[in-house]
């Protein structure tokens, strides 16, 4: 799993059945200070998420299904929380 | 899927049984025009490609959904071969007759 | 899962059995910013895209899992969205760097 903040909001009329009835947002994840950051990505959310929250990402196709509860979803990665603070010890 | 075209074949006599048979291509990708621009790296063959083939190549899990490949340790398999791509209205590949 | 601009189509008779009837779109993977992320690549379509289409894109096997009928079959990039619209707060509104410490978000 990673952590990630929220950017943006993707709309989509016309999508897979799966997709339907949750949002999908664009996501950049965090990175330490002498990282190059990772690209964003898009991910589905499970979690009420919204611009600016920082969120816990699962970015697996099994793991994602057993959220979803569909043996078949065709979703990678979903948002299944909403992070309160982290710390870091190094 | 990536645009990829085959630029040798290769010969392996040790190698995983579940490999036996196995036709194993050499292919680079390529951008919408056929142009070499990656490194080379070595497919299955589910479709009777050659050398010099411009082809679609799938990568990772999904390369062992074929019936060739199920439960084999492969990463890319050559799953189509291409006759035209078009690109912003412009016909940028054509395979040859 | 990613977005993707549809920048035209690839015809291919000769395919692995079971993704005959599939449309095959060249696509180009782009960023937040609607930046390109590397060449292009082709994707299954689901949607009914067509070119200049925004959309998201799913990778791996579950680009396989996207398809309609037969789900065992070769394909690690599909179309599941056209998107009509995107909002994007720029970077520089949001600290993407985690500090030693406590971070707090709450």
């Amino acid at each position: 799993m990673i952590l990630a903040k929220v950017v943006g909001t993707v709309v989509t009329t016309i999508s897979h059945p799966d997709y339907k009835n949750r949002r999908l947002l664009v996501v950049q994840p965090l990175g330490l200070e002498d990282e190059a950051p990772d690209t964003d990505f898009i991910a589905l959310d499970n979690t009420h998420a919204g611009i600016g929250d920082t969120v816990l990402i699962n970015r697996e196709g099994n793991g994602a299904r057993q959220v979803l509860q569909n043996p078949n979803a065709c979703v990678i990665s979903v948002i299944v929380g909403i992070v309160d603070s982290v710390y870091l010890e190094e | 899927m990536l645009i990829a075209k085959v630029i040798g074949t290769t010969v392996a006599t040790i190698k995983d049984e579940k490999l036996a048979g196995r036709k194993l291509l050499i292919v680079r990708p390529t951008d919408e025009f056929g142009n070499p621009s990656g490194k080379p790296y070595v497919a299955i063959d589910t479709v009777d490609a050659g050398i010099g083939d411009l082809v679609l190549t799938c990568a990772g899990s999904s390369a062992r959904q074929t019936t060739l490949t199920k439960d084999t340790p492969v990463d890319a398999v050559i799953m189509a071969i291409i006759d035209t791509l078009e690109v912003e209205g412009q016909i940028t590949f054509q395979k040859a007759p | 899962m990613l977005l993707g601009i549809v920048k035209g189509n690839a015809v291919c008779t000769i395919k692995y059995p079971g993704t005959q009837g599939l449309k095959l779109l060249v696509v180009q993977p782009v960023n937040k910013y609607l930046q390109p992320l590397g060449g292009l690549q082709v994707a299954a379509d689901i949607v009914h895209a067509g070119e200049g289409d925004l959309c998201v894109m799913v990778r791996a096997r579950e680009a396989a899992l996207a398809l309609p009928d037969e789900k065992f079959v070769p394909i690690d990039l599909a179309l599941v969205g056209i998107v009509d619209e995107l909002e994007v707060k720029s970077d520089e509104f949001f600290n993407l760097t985690l500090q030693r410490g406590w971070n707090p978000y709450a």
